[in-house]
């Protein structure tokens, strides 16, 4: 799987501007508490 | 980075630290997508909470350097497609009552509506919402969708085609699912309403 090729521009398509605008809104909200509990909590072998 | 080598190295402590940065950044990405795909902000957090869980278990097979994004979106999309098709709602499956259901916000700090958009998105067909993200909103090429869904090229256009067709025109037309709420107080009545479908008593929600 290729990791650095990208939609180049940073708008996306212009057909998406409104999809873009919803899925954009939920990446602005902060992450909740239950996520940030979750990854402290994998182990990475830091005490 | 060599690819003759096949065999998967061991992960020292600091490649665990690496590998759990990188998915920490993911998870707005994670989120937004899963949102798109499930509707209820509630289960789209569960979902990605179990991607977490997943991609944390089988780190061995991610090749550093490549996308993070895309490898955890693989994961989702098919946790979803799985608790698709065990009925996460145990009973019968009503298409036309889970998806009004679908569309009504779950949680009081919630905003009462949701964008027409958001709506017309959740009457697609997975295959066609979840390619409709990812070239629309997630960034990726169509090569990249397809890697993701597990299909060809071809297919991803032609899904990404007929789902703009079918948003353009509920758009249009102005036939986007009404939202079947209009004050905080329906929040119960459709959650007692999503506990009958569950229950398998799925009666289709009366619009207005």
């Amino acid at each position: 799987m290729t990791g650095r090729k990208r939609n180049t521009s940073k708008r996306g398509p212009e057909w998406a501007s409104g999809l873009k605008q919803l899925y954009d809104s939920v990446i602005e909200e902060p992450i909740p508490d239950a996520f940030k509990d979750l990854l402290s909590k994998l182990d990475d072998g830091k005490r | 980075m060599s690819r003759e080598e096949r065999e998967l190295p061991e992960r020292s402590a600091a490649d665990k630290r690496a590998f759990k940065q990188e998915l920490t950044d993911v998870v707005p990405h994670l989120r937004a997508f899963a949102r798109g795909l499930c509707g209820r902000p509630d289960m789209a957090d569960d979902l990605v909470q179990e991607t977490l869980l997943k991609a944390w278990a089988a780190q061995e097979r991610f090749e550093p350097g490549t996308s993070m994004r895309a490898w955890t979106f693989v994961i989702l999309r098919n946790a979803y497609l799985t608790d698709m098709r065990r009925n996460r709602f145990r009973g019968e499956y009503d298409e036309t009552a889970a998806e009004r259901i679908l569309t009504a916000p779950a949680g009081q700090e919630e905003p009462i509506h949701l964008s027409d958009m958001h709506r017309a998105l959740l009457t697609l067909p997975p295959e066609r919402r979840e390619a409709l993200l990812l070239v629309g909103a997630g960034g990726f090429s169509y090569e990249e969708a397809a890697q993701i869904c597990g299909c060809a090229v071809g297919t991803i256009k032609s899904r990404v085609g007929r789902a703009r067709a079918a948003l353009t025109t509920m758009i249009e037309d102005g036939t986007i699912p009404e939202r079947s709420i209009g004050d905080p107080s329906a929040h119960g009545a459709i959650l007692e309403e999503l506990d009958d479908v569950a229950a398998g008593r799925g009666q289709a929600i009366p619009t207005k």
